[in-house]
């Protein structure tokens, strides 16, 4: 008697624990890439290698930020001699005057990936202001 | 079968145990050229202002309420400080809080010579002192108390003397604001973004939660140009290297006998008065 109520006990559970898969089943959806756009583009390139840039631009933007504020150095020079602007909004060599549009790159992963970043509580997306 | 000795067999450990050893410092000797970012170099802009010790002077002679006015707003309107006094767009900000007039935001603004200069008001001052719009700020204190106070270094002083915010640092704990004996900061008691009416895309807004006070437009001198105050002024303010015997500010210094404000404190301020 006791097996059946066991035996049940157990479908419930496996079904319960398997939630996460079988709600998402026939809706899958790949992670969206970020759109390259216009100037960006044509670049190719950006600041490092493509793949460095996925795996490490939020240590970049930090590295950035602190050496704006706090150093006052505004340039950055990258290994191939190219220099950019450190900034995320201001001026053509800066981030947003490459990628000019901003909810395709930036919001796009970061809205899948549900990370929040503070940027632009304060930085303004020239584009949003007009 | 070779048959090993306990001698042979200790001499093949310890070699092992060495190579082991130092193999993580050799790989990172060998693969720190390679990194991407070792020959990367952040630098100045070519046209950088650079100073040892970043100075103003004001001379209060040139400065009509005009003059007054338009430097304030060529100073709130450039680095987006909110204007309590706008009319919010409601269709984009709804829910916005009525406004309480005692969190207002300023970096630069008029006062009378009596607030400006407490410890030198006297009994028979001129009257075109009492008249006079004297633009205060933040005197970039060669010795800031804010600095001092400030618990995680978002408040500091730059190698060429300004006293500056990193924003990003700022936890809002308003200790800067309680040292600070000029009354130079601001605390943003709220999403400043309703209350800006155009904003400059080249300068970030604040968030709720930060203190904010006068840069002496370190975005501008790093592109080589004058403070938007300077710009507004019609020649009365100048701004200036304090440590260059010839710089334009210390002739004028030179030339003119100057006042600074509560000199007595200790804080060393870099904003002198022409009277």
């Amino acid at each position: 008697m006791s097996k059946s109520a066991i035996f049940t006990g157990l479908v419930i559970f496996i079904i319960v624990a398997l939630f996460p898969f079988w709600i998402n089943l026939g809706e899958i959806k790949p992670a969206p890439e970020p759109e390259l756009l216009g100037k960006a583009k044509a670049a190719k390139k950006c600041v490092l290698d493509k793949i460095d840039m996925r795996a490490n631009h939020m240590s970049l933007l930090d590295e950035w930020r602190d050496s704006v504020v706090r150093n006052a150095n505004r340039i950055y020079t990258n290994t191939e001699g190219k220099e950019f602007e450190m900034s995320l909004s201001t001026g053509d060599n800066s981030c947003l005057g490459c990628h000019e549009d901003k909810s395709k790159f930036c919001d796009k992963c970061h809205n899948y990936a549900s990370v929040d970043p503070y940027c632009w509580e304060c930085h303004t997306d020239p584009k949003e202001i007009k | 079968m070779m048959k090993k000795s306990r001698r042979s067999f200790l001499k093949v450990a310890a070699v092992s145990a060495i190579g082991i050893g130092a193999a993580p410092a050799i790989s990172l000797s060998s693969s720190s050229n390679s990194q991407s970012t070792s020959n990367a170099v952040k630098s100045k802009n070519h046209e950088a202002k650079t100073a040892k010790r970043w100075g103003m002077v004001i001379n209060c002679t040139k400065i009509s309420d005009e003059v007054a006015e338009n430097i304030v707003e060529a100073c709130h309107k450039n680095h987006n400080v909110p204007d309590f006094n706008h009319e919010v767009n409601t269709e984009k900000y709804p829910n916005t809080r009525p406004v309480n007039h005692k969190q207002e935001v300023k970096w630069i603004w008029e006062e009378h010579f009596k607030y400006a200069f407490p410890d030198k008001e006297d009994e028979f001052l001129a009257d075109k002192y009492k008249n006079l719009p004297f633009l205060v700020l933040c005197n970039h204190c060669k010795s800031a108390p804010c600095v001092k106070a400030c618990p995680t270094q978002a408040t500091f002083k730059r190698e060429d003397g300004i006293v500056i915010m990193d924003f990003h640092r700022c936890i809002g704990c308003r200790f800067c604001m309680a040292a600070c004996p000029f009354g130079s900061r601001s605390f943003n008691f709220r999403d400043p973004r309703p209350f800006i009416e155009e904003t400059n895309p080249d300068f970030p807004t604040r968030s709720k939660g930060v203190v904010e006070k006068c840069n002496l437009c370190a975005e501008r001198l790093a592109k080589g140009e004058q403070p938007y105050c300077v710009e507004a002024s019609e020649g009365a303010i100048v701004v200036g290297d304090l440590e260059d015997p010839d710089s334009d500010i210390r002739a004028l210094l030179n030339e003119n006998y100057t006042i600074r404000r509560k000199q007595t404190l200790g804080t060393e301020p870099s904003v002198y008065y022409i009277m």
